[in-house]
């Protein structure tokens, strides 16, 4: 399989400073004086296309601008992963390993019924099973739209099949399953829907009497709040610059109209590791070990929900099995397992097993989006109107207008999504929320508009896309896959049809400026760096060990990092793919701060100036005096004391001026793209284009795909090797949400019939496509690392350009995920039917 | 499921028919219900309720265990021998997280029943390296990436590196066959397929680039 290309040519243009300069003053100035601001020229650009120098004013005591990659020792290096010994010995420590002293093992009690009242609960019987020490009942239920008003009852109003309410501690798993089972319940069932367009009717079964809202999350989930409600659609949130009206009359300019409809289905997050916590309540301090994105969600939401201050509640994720936005918060299996723990007096463990996964610790909603775009006969676009309805469940935040809303420019834009409360489990963030069902119904509308205007859709691309960058990846994908030798639509003959077909990403460049880290180097010559950030699988302890080690001129083995838990600096939560570009720069920052420090007590000791000094290769030396120089353990020993540290705090993305943004519309702040994130310290706009090469089997309705080439950017990539690896989970992903994954529920039961990993398909091993992920190096100069992430945009176009390869294999397009031999099937006679009609 | 190891009287796949709970599907049993039958008949030696002793070859060392008969193979290594790097995460058969080697075949340590792996060696993630030397499939899954959480890892090493036991020069399709069953949620395929085939050749006769 081939690896990543990262560019590793030299920029063709405008030489980068062989050193980095000096800027005049180093040391922050002492208490109360305003910030000062130092002004350096930074590398901007695409390396191998076009970089130059920019000018940015940043805050005083930033770190001097970084080189490009090809000039750095260990940032942009593909490295092997830090804890991948950990990983591949089973030693690696996850929440589901942990086990405590006299812990207990939890179960949840969770409903039977979509849709019921508790009339009473007793747990008599459980209380006197073998082994049992403790039974808590909630009062209510996190993790889902609250209904004004409801908070006074006693037992939560049951709402979804699956919805917990209870929880048992007993001394082994076997115990606590079977003391579950004897809690005895007595429910009034009630009426229920968990069909969209039966919820949508006016004589539906309510999920919510009243007005709900939901509040997002740090990773995205939830709606927007205070929309209007009827029966059980809420909405509409609207979107676009035509929010006021005007958009049906700006139709009237465009040439060529097209009108289409996409559908998406219900998908689950299917983590393998499921969500659950260890708890252990302590007079003097709570301990949880979570399998979390977010140490300090989990925190935040139990010292609130337990009434604690933040500083007695540690939070701790050293390993955690997958999340992909649905982990966030203590939420109901966390809060049972504390309560539990609390009233055992012992560490409890509660992991959810696969169906309560399934049933209710998130999904990403439905879709059902219904376009109208209009266009000029070159392609410029002159109005795009969309409207989607889905389903969240028992939650909000269907949206699936954003990439109709962002990605292109267009003088009109008007959407609505509407959120249908269905007797289902909560929808929660899902890697990219919203996006890729958006891109699947967008990309496709886009290709559907460049067939009726008869333009190539990679040449529509290029007339309606600003973005820089993707019009670099558009010309490299198109050269890997043969775009040129593309056929055209339904042309091959025989059975087995072959098609190429791309869609593109949009992403936003968004950060968290609650993140901090300290660096320590301590006289050993060890150096450790400390954040409460957690690596999800991305490979951010890597990132940071190479960030620490270039700056520090070391090894990323030299560096020990110490992250996921909460009793050391903050760190930003995982959602919205904002580790890399939140963290790296303070990692960064922190490093060259203990640096300065380090170089100011050697310098008298080895008779030099301490702007004299450099650290490279593992040692000290003079710049002047190359006879001057010991290595950096050598230095460390003569330390003025056991340990030297520094901390810092991501800062305000770089500034840019009106000018530049001119030049680079996606510096600007929101890049004319939505600006996401909880306290964001910036954004912008990331692209990534992928293209797709399919076989579909006209006889059985199969589709295959073959070959899948994805081009994406992420501002300066810090590590190839796993960043390729998430760009390549980000397709996969999205080809099984295409070709596969639906949550099914039975209208009759209210009950999902596929709460497993058997009859709820994700792809596999047989299931793989060759895939080519390639990264360019993208410059913006707006922090001191000028990293961004990966995880999102990686899977935001891959079910469109399958879809868009499978209309161009067969002729005909399925406008549904996922994209089943049934589906395809139906789509093929119906064309059948439709041919027959018109011959 | 050729690789599937199953014999013996108590299997879970036996209990769970006996109990009539048709949670296996279909699709996974490699013998007919008669044949279970039959051999449930023939091995009806009355175990439990309540723990009995046990003695297991884990990693080549006798270990005794008190455990629930109904416990099975996964659960003791977790929960009673401490060694966590074996997951569960379908418990069920369908993921093969659980992936561990019993007299040198793969197996789904969630679907087999502790009281049928005594007398057989038993090796598992924890014992595929020789103390400090990492296998050369745990070594190449590290130089190529081929992991991301990390949670489906130990499971795919075990099926990879088995497959290396027994085939020394592996196509890529071998590769596919070997892991078709360890579901990976993070997408690490690409790579184990890659790491997998430099392990191969590392190990001298794997064409590697099939
Ligand atoms: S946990 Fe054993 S197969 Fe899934
Ligand atoms: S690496 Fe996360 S599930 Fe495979």
């Amino acid at each position: 399989m081939p690896d990543a290309q990262i560019s590793d040519k030299s920029p063709a243009a405008a030489p980068v400073p062989e050193k980095p300069p000096i800027p005049q003053a180093a040391a922050p100035k002492s208490g109360g004086e305003k910030p000062e601001t130092e002004s350096n020229m930074y590398p901007v650009g695409i390396a191998g296309v076009d970089i130059h120098q920019s000018r940015r004013d940043v805050p005083e005591g930033e770190p001097p601008p970084l080189a490009i990659n090809d000039q750095l020792k260990s940032i942009g290096k593909p490295t092997p992963r830090v804890d991948g010994r950990a990983k591949v010995t089973g030693a690696a420590k996850y929440t589901a390993d942990v086990k405590l002293p006299g812990m207990l093992y939890a179960r949840m009690l969770t409903s039977p019924h979509p849709h019921a009242k508790i009339k009473s609960i007793d747990t008599s019987a459980a209380e006197k099973a073998p082994g049992v020490k403790a039974i808590h009942l909630l009062d209510h239920t996190f993790g889902m739209a609250q209904e004004k008003g409801e908070e006074g009852n006693k037992y939560p109003l049951v709402r979804f099949a699956g919805q917990p309410f209870a929880a048992v501690a007993a001394d082994t798993q076997q115990h606590a399953d079977n003391a579950a089972r004897m809690i005895n319940v007595d429910y009034e069932i009630l009426p229920f829907v968990t069909d969209i367009e039966k919820a949508k009717q006016n004589d539906a079964p309510l999920v919510f009497a009243g007005q709900a809202e939901q509040k997002g999350t740090a990773g995205g989930g939830g709606g927007p709040a205070g929309l209007s409600q009827s029966g059980n659609v809420r909405g509409p949130a609207k979107g676009g610059n035509k929010q006021d009206g005007g958009i049906d009359d700006a139709f009237k300019d465009a040439d060529v109209v097209v009108e289409t409809e996409y559908h998406t289905s219900v998908q689950t997050h299917c983590a393998l590791e499921t969500h659950g916590f260890v708890a252990d309540w302590k007079p003097d301090l709570l301990t949880v070990w979570a399998s979390t994105q977010g140490t300090g969600s989990v925190r935040d939401e139990l010292a609130a929900v337990f009434n604690l201050p933040k500083s007695k509640v540690r939070v701790i994720t050293e390993y955690m099995g997958g999340g992909f936005g649905a982990k966030f918060g203590a939420s109901n299996p966390g809060v049972l397992a504390t309560h539990l723990s609390k009233k055992a007096g012992a560490p409890v463990r509660l992991m959810c097993d696969r169906k309560e996964e399934h049933l209710g610790t998130g999904n990403r909603p439905s879709s059902n989006q219904k376009y109208k775009i209009g266009a000029k006969k070159d392609g410029k676009l002159v109005a795009i109107q969309c409207t989607n309805y889905g389903t969240a469940g028992v939650g909000t935040g269907a949206g699936a207008t954003a990439v109709a809303q962002n990605i292109y420019p267009c003088p009109a834009i008007y959407t609505e999504d509407y959120d249908v409360f269905t007797h289902a489990g909560p929808a929660a963030a899902f890697r990219a929320p919203g996006h890729p069902q958006a891109a699947f119904g967008f990309e496709q509308s886009i290709d559907e508009l460049a067939e009726k205007l008869g333009i190539d859709p990679l040449a529509l691309r290029e007339v309606i896309d600003q973005s820089e960058a993707r019009s670099v990846e558009r010309k490299i994908g198109a050269e890997k896959i043969g775009w040129s030798n593309r056929k055209p639509a339904g042309s091959d003959a025989g059975p087995v049809k072959r098609g190429i077909g791309m869609a593109q990403a949009i992403w936003y460049r968004s950060s968290n400026r609650d993140s901090h880290c300290e660096v320590r180097i301590t006289q050993d010559g060890s150096v450790e760096l400390l954040s409460g950030v957690q690596d999800i699988g991305s490979g951010i302890r890597t990132v940071l060990a190479q960030v620490v080690a270039e700056e520090l001129g070391l090894k990323p083995s030299d560096i020990t990092i110490k992250i996921g838990d909460t009793s050391y600096p903050n760190g930003p939560g995982s959602g919205g793919s904002v580790t890399t570009n939140s963290i790296t720069p303070v990692a960064r920052d922190a490093a060259w701060k203990v640096k300065q420090e380090m170089l100011k007590q050697i310098a008298p000791k080895l008779g030099a100036r301490a702007d004299d000094l450099t650290l490279a290769d593992g040692k000290v030396a003079s710049k002047s005096d190359p006879s001057k120089g010991m290595s950096f353990k050598a230095a460390a020993a003569k330390l003025d004391t056991e340990q030297i540290a520094a901390r810092a705090q991501r800062v305000q993305d770089y500034p840019v001026t009106e000018d530049q943004q001119q030049q680079q519309p996606q510096l600007a702040e929101g890049g004319g793209q939505r600006r996401r994130g909880r306290r964001g310290a910036g954004s912008g706009g990331l692209g990534g284009v992928q293209f797709v090469q399919v076989a579909v089997d006209t006889d059985t309705g199969v589709i295959k795909v073959e070959k899948v080439v994805a081009v994406h950017d992420c501002g300066r990539p810090m590590n190839p090797l796993t960043l390729t690896s998430q760009i390549n989970g980000g397709i996969i992903q999205g080809l099984s949400y295409a070709l596969f994954e639906n949550r099914i529920l039975d209208r009759n039961t209210g009950l999902m019939v596929n709460p497993n990993l058997e009859q709820y398909k994700i792809a596999g091993a047989k299931e793989m496509p060759e895939i080519e992920p390639i990264v360019i190096e993208q410059y913006w100069g707006r922090s001191s690392t000028d990293a961004a992430g990966i995880g999102e945009p990686a899977t935001v176009p891959t079910a469109a350009a399958i879809g868009n390869a499978v209309y161009n294999a067969i002729g005909v397009r399925v406008r549904q995920t996922p994209m089943t031999p049934a589906a395809v099937l139906a789509a093929l006679a119906q064309k059948d039917s439709s041919n027959g009609r018109s011959a | 499921m050729s690789n599937r190891t199953d014999r013996g009287g108590l299997s879970r796949r036996g209990f769970l028919k006996g109990a009539g709970v048709a949670a296996a599907t279909t699709a996974l049993l490699d013998r007919s219900v008669e044949a279970l039958a039959q051999e449930n008949k023939e091995s009806r030696s009355v175990v439990g309720p309540g723990a009995v002793a046990i003695t297991l070859k884990v990693n080549g060392q006798h270990k005794d265990f008190q455990i629930e008969p109904s416990a099975t193979l996964a659960e003791v290594l977790r929960v009673h021998a401490d060694m966590t790097g074996t997951k569960i995460v379908c418990d069920r058969g369908s993921c093969s997280a659980c992936t561990v080697w019993i007299d040198g075949k793969t197996v789904c340590s969630c679907m087999t029943l502790a009281m049928d792996a005594r007398g057989r060696e038993i090796k598992t993630i924890e014992g595929l390296a020789q103390g400090e030397h990492l296998h050369p499939v745990q070594e190449q899954f590290i130089e190529h990436d081929a992991m991301q959480c990390g949670f489906c890892t130990p499971g795919m090493i075990m099926s990879c590196a088995n497959l290396l036991e027994r085939n020394k020069q592996p196509t890529l399709d071998d590769v596919k066959q070997a892991c078709s069953g360890n579901l990976c949620r993070c997408g690490t395929y690409p790579r184990v397929f890659e790491a997998t085939l430099a392990a191969a050749k590392q190990m001298k006769g794997g064409n590697g680039n099939a």
